[in-house]
């Protein structure tokens, strides 16, 4: 018997006996005359099918790592084939000199140190703030009508255009930098965490409240832990806008920072150390993923029955 | 104690009484009432059925008597001490099922030990003690259900308030619920109240059925059937019967009809 089973339509292969030979896939089924040749298909069991391809047997950690490691060799294949000069792209091997060197100088280490110094305190700040706006206007109407059309009209702003505003305000040391990476954090997390709130199922909140629970013990016990997967939503998309900020801050006034060092190496054409700084970006976005998954799958064990496996 | 439920001062209820609703109106639209004046009374201990045709206003009632919606008119009299099993379990899915068994209960004398120890004793009486840590996403239907009776018994309610509690039950699922639920009901002599559309099971556990009809009470009447009850018997029929008629329902007339119809 065939090892593939075909469930084609009424194709030409399926109507007469002397047809299957030209079709090796199809298998009629005994008395399939009396369905008028239609073909019939095998439901292979779960576990069959599973064992053809090794990969899913493989650790998730080796399965998400395989994508990304594919992507680099294909990024060392372009460039050892001459496809681009070095002057326009940096090889793998050419990125791993670079930081080796930056290394030695020590200059790699503090710029990365510094960058995730400005990352952290914006983020703190930002996604503090989100969450107190979020609470705020996801419990109480009042607040609602009063700060969402204002948070809402200061979100369309691009955060980018009050570079020059905040150098005005805040110079250019630390401040302004923290500053613009909160800014870009408090949106994501605020509008997430608010519309979780706001998803919190009300069957909940009412059973809740029959069952003697305080406002207090509703907000802690019910709503924010319900609303806990939408501000991880958040918080995802919060990470990866800070390191944008950061880069962006750093590139504009800035004497230390990953950002900088990109603009240094563009200043001395070091096309290497600039896609040095963009791996680690790269790096730090996974790893800042890495981080969220984990939370997530400490926060929500309760949901690990829903997820699919 | 008894509770008035606009937020008044609490009132000793008529002498013998859990509950004690008179004239109570409720509409969602002006000019077409859902309850118009309807009065109802339950002596402790009893188990009364409410049915209705859907929409006919029978979980609005619950509601109301449950404190979840104070819009209403007329007065309602009912025990603080009232818990509610609605159709879905409504479990907090991210507290575990002991958790949720003793949700916004405050420790008593026998302090937060004590709590535990009747929550745990309180699912044991569903069947459920060794799910006590167990996630409620792992439940099925059925014993979610059951947990959501433990978090109400464990309150040791003066008037339990059941919202088609297993209407959303396979059938074989709710026949053992209902054993279970007239097992507990005998043990802690609460007064039920329980909104349902299944005649047959209104008569299998009631006390007392009562039929809500354009939002008043149009029947009521005592099932007076010794326990355990046969659905096979022809008292049992009989009644079932008479509240089917009063819900407009006329099953010879319709079995006739289904005949023609496919003749």
């Amino acid at each position: 018997m065939p090892d593939h089973v075909s469930a084609s339509g009424p194709g030409p292969g399926a109507t007469a006996v002397a047809d299957i030979s030209r079709a090796p896939g199809a298998v009629l089924a005994p008395g399939a005359a009396a369905f008028g040749g239609a073909e019939f298909t095998l439901i292979r069991p779960a576990r069959a099918r599973r064992r053809q391809f090794t990969i899913t047997r493989a650790p998730r950690l080796v399965r998400r790592a395989i994508g990304p490691l594919a992507a680099i060799g294909l990024w060392q294949l372009v460039c050892s084939q001459g496809l681009f000069t070095s002057f326009e792209v940096a090889s793998p091997v050419a990125v791993l000199d670079a930081a080796r060197q930056l290394a030695d100088q020590g200059v790699l280490q503090s710029n990365l140190l510094i960058s995730l110094q400005r990352v952290t305190e914006g983020l703190l700040l930002g996604v503090g703030t989100g969450v107190v706006l979020a609470v705020l206007c996801g419990l109480f109407w009042v607040s609602e009508d009063l700060l969402d059309p204002v948070i809402q009209a200061f979100r369309a702003v691009p955060i980018l255009g009050l570079v020059p505003l905040v150098i005005i305000w805040f110079g250019v040391g630390e401040t302004p930098k923290v500053f613009l990476i909160a800014l870009g954090c408090v949106f994501p997390i605020y509008l997430n965490t608010y519309a979780a709130i706001r998803n919190v199922d009300n069957k909940l909140v009412e059973a809740g409240r029959t069952f003697g629970l305080s406002r207090l013990g509703l907000v802690f016990k019910v709503i924010l832990p319900g609303a806990l997967p939408g501000f991880l939503v958040g918080l995802r998309f919060a990470l990866v806008g800070s390191w944008i900020i950061d880069v962006v801050a750093e590139e504009i006034n800035a004497q230390s920072g990953l950002g900088y060092l990109i603009n240094q190496a563009q200043s001395t054409n070091r096309i290497d150390i600039m896609f040095c700084c963009l791996s680690i970006y790269a790096i730090l976005g996974l790893a800042a993923d890495a981080i969220v998954r984990l939370l997530e799958r400490r926060l929500l064990v309760w949901r690990a029955a829903f997820s699919g496996g | 104690m008894t509770t008035m439920m606009n937020n008044l001062p609490a009132v000793q209820a008529p002498a013998g009484l859990a509950v004690h609703a008179t004239g109570v109106t409720r509409s969602f639209q002006p000019g077409r009432g859902v309850l118009r004046g309807l009065d109802l009374s339950i002596v402790p201990g009893e188990f009364v059925a409410l049915l209705g045709r859907s929409g006919a206003g029978k979980s609005t009632l619950l509601r109301i008597f449950a404190g979840l919606d104070p819009e209403y008119g007329g007065d309602v009299l009912v025990p603080e001490r009232r818990a509610v099993v609605f159709q879905e379990p409504r479990l907090i899915p991210w507290q575990k099922v002991l958790a949720n068994v003793m949700l916004g209960l405050r420790p008593g004398t026998d302090g937060r030990a004590g709590l535990r120890q009747r929550s745990v004793e309180a699912l044991g009486e569903v069947g459920l003690a060794d799910h006590a840590r167990a996630w409620p996403a792992t439940l099925s239907g059925g014993e979610a259900q059951r947990v959501a009776l433990a978090r109400a018994l464990v309150r040791e309610p003066h008037l339990m308030l059941l919202d088609e509690p297993f209407g959303a039950l396979d059938a074989l699922t709710r026949t053992k619920m209902h054993t279970l639920l007239q097992a507990l009901c005998a043990l802690h002599q609460p007064a039920v109240l329980l909104v349902t559309h299944d005649v047959q099971e209104a008569v299998m556990l009631a006390d007392r059925a009562v039929v809500l009809t354009e939002g008043t009470i149009s029947l009521d009447v005592p099932v007076g059937l010794p326990r355990p009850r046969d659905p096979g018997q022809p008292p049992f029929q009989r009644l079932r019967t008479r509240l089917l008629a009063e819900l407009g329902v006329n099953e010879h007339a319709s079995v006739q009809a289904a005949a023609t119809a496919a003749t």
